[in-house]
């Protein structure tokens, strides 16, 4: 069978810095095809190469047999390959029936855009995903979720032999993602081919059927995927022995629950205008509490007024640390709470900025030093956290957006470690982190909790949530519903507690 | 885990210094300028007369200036039109001040408040925009077209519209002193140059500022005050252009309400752009908003030595805010 997608030899550096030696990529027609490897092994490089972003240095690529003239991502739409990115790249503040048809709008017979047919065609589109929303509205308005899924629908509009999806499912939830793998099949079954990134690897299993594993920017193995084992796969893409990462556990957030210490603060009956309507908790010195719920149930919402970044309209929240109002996100700082946002490219990374600059972002105020920053214990405190988190790049003064997405989240999660604060928000701490950096992280994080750090954790990955958290308080529509203590907490028991609460509230 | 990190240890002063020449290089600028002096040495009667060195670092200094603060203000992501109006308006005030019967009676002071009112009242100008801009959230093309229209309106009026000459060798020295041979605006332009460099580079405000511009939703949670560090940049922009428009009346020792500063919101556009600064913010280039103010004020004087009226001048001037804002975007890995 002649290849749909065949890379070989594929080279690229940046500025010197190699980023891919001798990668390599072979796809089916109307397989799905996954690529996984560390953060910064290559994976979003070699296909930035496929759909024109980038130039390869080096190697060849050939589409359907002939070498590929490919040099734009429009040619690349053009050529029948349809993109997702890893970073969100639509446009929020127009709205989500621009965002679909953008470039491809329908044309009444005047030249003009012809909005009815432009609005129904993206109804009918977001209608096969699952999704029924206002297409007039503001794309922006809608969650990270609802926005993937809208990118995703786009790509599939446009007739595609083969659709990329880099890390699109994390930041779904479970419905999303059995909505996103219907597709996936529905997909498959006409003859579509889909390449999938991810650092899930359980849902490889569930939708793929060929693996490419790639290591420090090579092609290390190519796998069929029911051949292989989880640990197989891990053992291949880390580079190490098998039974040393089985020794080694999978979830490092989890400990051993030490009594907590004195309440850091208590918000009662919080509601804002932004949906939450009534939602109580306490966070003490020295423990995680994770918020459970669906999609849209009030989680990062809750995250927000505590960060001060949304006004309360009623209740209360009560801060031990300092004692007052946070009414901004500058006042929560100084109060010692720090929040990870789960929009890494829009509330997170100052994208031209060094890693030097982006980490002390936060921190700045407190490196004063005789009305300047203090360069000095600046380049320290990064230098050790760049080795600490692990964070794979060429040198502290290389602009962010160079860097692998796992690793723009190191630097983000180190800005916050950095300020020493008494109470850190995490909202998908390790959304997009390879599998050996997610232990690390989340045994840092188990680190900081230990001598004293209080930590509310949001997670649409359950089993980071049942682990990671002491207590775990279950949201619904914008309500504190339910609170369960670990020990004692399964999976099942938190769906469980997720589920019933929603029945209940069908009924009522 | 395989570890690749190399905790590349570069020094950390000189980097900040290094960047900025690359960058200027990178954009051509440095090129742009050599060639334009090549044109001249070539073509241009009397080009390598040290007068006419004169002529032309007197005339780009106010630019310059104006640049400086205009490349702080689009490192914010914003813009600002109402330099050159506030430039009149300085310039309107300080002959009043010191041609004042209370000036006259007592110079000293008179000399120092013709100074420093007009520049404070640029200030305040600077604190309208930026609190229309950060606080009200007007857009800043809308906000700063305000006193665009209006500054300029309040100059003539103050002066009744009437060209004010004056004799005033004190105030003079601004726009005529000499140092060693060279005019006393240059080494001004140096100095503050040199000063606002620095405080981008080195301080916690420059680094804000810069943060504000490249992600000010991240700046923001951060907890960066961003309302406060963009009022800085309008502030800053329009004090200097309060000083700009000091020098260019005491070049002439009168003061034009209607011309001083005419247009000087696109030169300080073209030399900040020409400088390497990005539109969309994020970068403040402060040499490079020099260099592309010296290559503005040749392209013009070359233009009107070689007896080019002056409406090509402008489109030359269009032509080559194009040509380096495609440079900016040409750029591909
Ligand atoms: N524009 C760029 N300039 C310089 N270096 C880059 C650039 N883009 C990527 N790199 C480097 O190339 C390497 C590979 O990055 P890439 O984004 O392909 O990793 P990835 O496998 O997708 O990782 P992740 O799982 O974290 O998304 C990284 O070391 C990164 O720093
Ligand atoms: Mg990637």
């Amino acid at each position: 069978m002649q290849h749909l997608i065949e890379m070989s030899g594929i080279k690229k550096s940046f500025a010197g810095v190699v980023a891919l030696q001798n990668a390599s990529l072979h796809i089916e027609p109307g397989e799905v095809h996954a690529i996984i490897g560390q953060n910064g092994a290559g994976k979003s490089t070699l296909i930035k190469i496929l759909t024109g972003v980038y130039r390869r240095d080096a190697g060849e690529v050939k589409i359907n047999g002939n070498p590929s003239t490919v040099s734009t991502p429009r040619e690349a739409q053009d050529a029948g390959i349809a993109t997702i990115y890893q970073e969100l790249s639509l446009v929020p503040l127009r709205s989500v029936t621009e965002n679909v048809m953008m470039g491809y709008e329908p044309r009444t017979r005047l030249g003009t855009i012809d909005w009815k047919t432009a609005h129904a065609r993206t109804r009918e589109i977001l209608e096969r995903f699952g999704i029924h929303i206002d297409v007039r509205a503001q794309l922006g308005s809608y969650s990270t979720a609802i926005q993937q899924l809208v990118a995703i629908a786009r790509a599939v509009s446009l007739n595609a032999q083969l659709v990329i999806m880099d890390e699109a499912t994390s930041s779904l939830d479970d419905q999303e993602i059995e909505i996103l793998f219907g597709v996936v099949r529905e997909l498959k079954k006409e003859g579509v081919a889909v390449l999938y990134i991810s650092h899930f690897l359980d849902e490889l299993y569930q939708i793929c059927d060929r693996v490419t594993i790639m290591r420090d920017g090579q092609t290390v193995g190519q796998r069929v995927i029911a051949e292989t084992t989880k640990l197989g796969l891990i053992s291949e893409m880390l580079g190490r022995d098998p039974e040393e990462i089985e020794a080694a556990g999978m979830t490092g957030l989890g400990g051993e629950t030490t009594e907590p210490g004195r309440p850091l603060f208590e918000a009662k009956d919080i509601s804002t205008k932004r949906g939450l309507k009534s939602v109580s908790l306490t966070l003490r010195e020295g423990e995680i509490v994770g918020l459970g719920g669906l999609l849209g149930s009030g989680r990062t919402e809750t995250a927000r007024a505590l960060f001060g970044m949304d006004t309360l309209r009623s209740g209360g929240i009560q801060n031990h640390v300092v004692g007052g109002n946070i009414r901004t996100p500058a006042e929560a700082i100084s109060a010692g709470i720090g929040f990870l946002t789960e929009d890494r490219k829009r509330e997170g990374i100052v994208p031209h900025m060094s890693v030097r600059e982006n980490m002390t972002l936060a921190l700045l105020p407190k490196l004063k030093k005789m009305g300047r920053v203090d360069r000095k214990r600046e380049t320290e405190l990064v230098e050790r956290f760049i080795t600490s988190l692990g964070i794979k790049t060429s040198g502290m003064e290389q602009p962010i957006r160079e860097l692998s997405g796992g690793n723009q989240q190191k630097v983000l999660l180190a800005r916050w470690l950095a300020l020493e604060p008494d109470v850190l928000i995490l909202d998908e701490p390790t959304r997009g982190v390879d599998v050996g950096a997610k232990f690390e992280i989340q045994s840092i994080i188990r680190e900081y909790v230990d001598k004293g750090l209080g930590v509310v954790l949001i997670s649409s990955e359950f089993e980071e949530l049942v682990e990671g958290a002491d207590r775990i308080i279950v949201l619904r529509d914008g309500y504190s519903i339910t609170e369960l203590e670990n020990p004692g907490i399964t999976e099942e028991s938190l769906i469980a507690a997720i589920a019933h609460h929603h029945d209940e509230g069908a009924r009522g | 885990m395989t570890m690749q990190n190399k905790p590349v240890t570069s020094a950390s002063e000189p980097t900040a210094f290094k960047f900025e020449w690359s960058m200027i290089s990178r954009h051509g600028g440095v090129v742009a300028l050599i060639a334009i002096l090549l044109f001249n040495i070539l073509i241009t009667p009397n080009f390598l007369h040290p007068q006419t060195l004169f002529v032309n670092i007197s005339q780009v200094a106010t630019i310059a200036i104006v640049a400086v603060g205009m490349t702080l203000v689009i490192a914010t992501g914003g813009i600002d039109l109402s330099v050159g109006a506030i430039m009149a308006l300085s310039g309107a005030l300080a002959p009043l001040i010191f041609t004042s019967p209370f000036a006259e009676a007592n110079p000293e002071l008179g000399l120092a408040l013709s100074i420093v009112v007009p520049i404070l009242v640029a200030l305040a100008c600077g604190v309208f925009n930026g609190a229309l801009v950060s606080l009200l959230n007007v857009q800043p093309i809308v906000a700063t077209l305000i006193f665009f229209i209006s500054g300029r309106g309040i100059a003539l009026v103050l002066t009744n519209g009437n060209l004010q000459t004056f004799t005033n060798p004190a105030f003079s020295y601004l726009g005529t002193g000499k140092i060693l041979g060279f005019p006393f605006q240059g080494y001004l332009v140096l100095i503050i140059a040199a000063c606002v460099w620095w405080v981008m580079a080195f301080t916690v405000f420059g680094r804000q500022l810069l943060a504000v511009g490249g992600n000010e939703r991240a700046a923001e949670l951060s907890g960066v005050p961003v309302k406060r560090v963009k009022i800085g940049a309008y502030v800053i922009c329009a004090g200097l252009s309060g000083l700009a428009g000091l020098i260019v009346v005491a070049i002439n020792s009168a003061s034009d309400a209607a011309r001083i500063g005419n247009l000087m919101e696109l030169d300080a556009i073209a030399a900040a752009v020409v400088g390497g600064t990005l539109l969309q913010g994020g970068r403040a280039p402060i040499f490079g908003a020099i260099l592309g103010a010296v290559i503005i004020q040749l392209v013009k004087y070359t233009l009107l030595a070689n007896g080019v009226a002056d409406e090509v001048a402008l489109i030359a001037k269009a032509g080559i805010i194009v040509l380096a804002v495609y440079v900016q975007q040409a750029r591909k890995e």
